[in-house]
């Protein structure tokens, strides 16, 4: 074959400023057509790359869910752990390594419900971590049955005539819990997003990102929403940013609009950490305590004093 | 390598066995603990609680088992050693991560303090109802190593030695205490830190283009693991995973994978079994925990008697040491063989099955709450069956 040939045979390769940050040899990656999801590890990538945190000391842990696939994707130091406990497995990892920026990044079914104890502790606790929480309304991966986060009489699997529980405002929860930081947006906003997540990642103690997102293979389609696309435009023409609001005003109507998005709370407390260090510093004297912080295994290898340096 | 000397209380003490555990853990290295209260359990938190600030660690206490024993698998993963701490009720929760912990291979130390069951049973009372949940509590096979110490003494010891077996294999391994050992008070000795040998995490070597977080160096089933924060870029997964870490969907993975996970711990390395006058007795006591202290009075007064008793304490219950048992059990001089346990048969159906028919063998069960009447054991020793 002439070299010209085989060149015209070839697809031609199309690089995306994202390739570099994915796990390329892992795709195609198992997200529906219209799916958000994509879109919100695109903005998280952004946000990364603008804080200018060095890539080796971001780690990015997820539960189990579509969201929960993030982690495998993302060409960073990732953890893919059980269902629900992504948050406790992430305060583990932070405490024993403070150096670290720990994100979570999951979803709502995973960080609410079954998570949804560990969630609002965490907030309280207010150790230093990120909470990325992609909101679809449902169940995507076992196949779009109720969530915490579904509208009320809204279509599922598991609700074939509608569902009678009122979803939880994840901002008003992460707010009323403690987190120190709090904003919501859609997968149609791309760029606050990006800049919002940013934030987030810079702020001292438990800041919450929460990003609306389109489901249309199960939760729109069930609930007569169209396509991707369609509620794009949903998320386009209901939405209301409304920074510093009041949380338990920050509603999201899907249906009626409006869906309020913004950075609704910024209020920085001592992280846990900061607390613990003092803390200890009065109770123990500084002879008697030894401080905990970064430390990464200052000895990987093992040969020294084995502790970690600690 | 050696224990620190700060952090290590030398010395002779008068403690309890949740106090000694919390100490083992200190000398072993372990410097991240989180748990959530529970009955009999809770006095080794709070041992950690105090002390663990004064030698650079940390216990948080969650806001439940579920937490807890996933925060530890984190907090391993950030490098340092870490274990967590429960009994009964909270340890049926923990199940679903000790399979996490084997199928990430997340080397960690899990403290079960026994009590009674099924569900809230009796809190403050002893029992050794655990023991098979202890192999077969998580879903799916997998390889359990677990230890059964029988005094405060040994749970400081074997609290080291789970820690250093969880480092040499990457696998959770499990401290089974119960109530009684627990709370008992007694002269537990501390030695030198230079005298307490300690497994350090082994760190791969390689540079993060070489590294594959599941691939095995050549004469060893155990992989490399890779530091946290440093560019190696690994994913770690509960799913299936390849050499890679990466997820793989096919029964042709699984096979592999589990095959490593299920052959890769020395049962030599790792068994510990004690034998006492086994050589020509004619009935063997087969026991372990607390248990065994029972029947070591039961098995004097039947030796004083002028029976021949011989006694095989398991120190590793899991891996279940088959060969051991199965040779002391039918050696010529052995007519039967005697079960003790606090639960009302578990341990018993694993010498059953490894003496498989070739000699009797005969349970003394007792569903928990006390330990046994050492007459009790005794009987059944002297017992002749036909």
């Amino acid at each position: 074959m002439s070299p010209r040939k085989t060149q015209a045979l070839q697809a031609v390769p199309v690089n995306s400023p994202m390739e570099d940050w994915l796990r390329m040899d892992r795709m195609p990656h198992i997200w529906c057509p219209g799916c958000g999801i994509g879109t919100a590890v695109n903005a998280f990538v952004r946000a990364v790359e603008k804080t200018g945190i060095p890539r080796e000391k971001i780690a990015v842990v997820s539960g189990i869910g579509c969201t929960g696939r993030v982690a495998g994707y993302l060409k960073l130091d990732s953890f893919h752990t059980t269902h629900g406990r992504a948050i406790p497995f992430a305060i583990g990892l932070k405490l024993a390594n403070p150096e670290l920026h720990v994100v979570v990044f999951s979803g709502d079914g995973d960080l609410i419900a079954i998570g949804g104890n560990h969630f609002i502790h965490a907030a309280r606790r207010n150790v230093n971590i990120t909470v990325i929480c992609v909101n679809n309304f449902t169940y995507g991966m076992t196949g779009g049955q109720v969530a915490p986060t579904s509208p009320k009489f809204s279509m599922a699997t598991t609700t074939p005539y509608g569902s009678l529980e009122a979803p939880f405002n994840l901002a008003h929860l992460a707010d009323s819990s403690g987190a120190s930081y709090v904003a919501r947006y859609t997968t149609y906003h791309v760029r606050p997003l990006a800049n919002t997540i940013k934030q987030a990642l810079s702020k001292n103690g438990f800041s919450f990102v929460e990003v609306l997102s389109p489901c249309p293979t199960l939760f729109g389609r069930r609930n007569r929403l169209g396509d991707g696309l369609d509620i794009m435009r949903i998320f386009k023409e209901k939405s209301i940013r409304r920074d510093g609001l009041s949380t338990d005003a920050a509603t999201v109507d899907l249906k009626n609009g409006p869906i309020i998005v913004g950075r609704f709370k910024d209020q920085p407390r001592e992280a846990f950490l900061d607390v613990y260090n003092d803390a200890m510093t009065k109770a123990l004297g500084k002879d008697r305590f030894r401080p905990y912080g970064p430390v990464t295994m200052r000895n990987p290898k093992g040969d020294g004093d084995g502790d970690g340096g600690r | 390598m050696h224990s620190i000397k700060e952090a290590v209380l030398t010395g002779i003490h008068f403690i309890d066995g949740d106090v000694a555990c919390a100490e083992g853990a200190i000398a072993a290295g372990c410097r991240f603990s989180a748990g959530y209260p529970i009955t009999p359990s809770t006095e080794v938190v709070e041992r950690l609680a105090v002390r663990f600030p004064m030698v650079g660690g940390m216990f948080v206490q969650m806001e439940d088992e579920l937490a807890s024993s996933i925060a530890i698998i984190g907090a391993a993963w950030g490098g340092v050693k870490a274990m967590t701490v429960s009994s009964g009720p909270g340890i049926s929760l923990m199940q679903e991560h000790i399979g996490l912990a084997v199928i990430t291979e997340t080397p960690t130390v899990w403290i079960n303090v026994q009590r009674c069951g099924p569900s809230t049973g009796l809190p403050t009372l002893p029992a050794q109802g655990d023991m098979m949940q202890a192999q077969w509590g998580s879903h799916g096979d997998y390889p359990t190593l677990a230890l059964c110490p029988n005094s405060p003494q040994e749970a400081f010891d074997l609290t080291i030695r789970a820690f250093n077996l969880a480092e040499r294999y990457r696998t959770p391994v499990l401290v089974l205490l119960d109530e009684a050992v627990g709370h008992m008070l007694e002269k537990v000795v501390i030695p030198d830190a230079d005298d307490i040998e300690v497994d350090a995490r082994r760190f791969t070597d390689k540079p993060p283009s070489e590294y594959k977080p599941y691939e095995c160096s050549e004469g060893s089933m155990v992989p490399d693991l890779a530091p946290v924060g440093q560019g190696y870029y690994f994913h770690v997964t509960g799913l299936t995973h390849d050499e890679r870490g990466y997820p793989i969907m096919t029964a042709d993975t699984q096979v592999d994978m589990m095959h490593r996970l299920m052959n890769k711990i020395d049962l030599e390395d790792v068994t510990d079994v004690r034998e006492s006058e086994v050589d020509d007795c004619e009935v063997l006591v087969v026991s372990y925990g607390i248990t065994s202290r029972v029947a070591e009075r039961a098995i004097l007064d039947a030796r004083r008697q002028g029976l021949r008793v011989g006694h095989l304490r398991l120190v590793t219950v899991w891996p279940f040491p088959e060969q051991i048992v199965r040779d002391r059990a039918t050696q010529d001089s052995v007519q039967r063989v005697v079960v003790p346990e606090m639960n009302l048969g578990q341990m018993v159906r694993e010498v059953e099955r490894t003496v498989a028919g070739a000699r009797p063998v005969r349970l003394v069960g007792h569903p928990g709450g006390a330990v046994h009447d050492p007459n009790v054991i005794l009987e059944a020793i002297l017992e002749e069956t036909s």
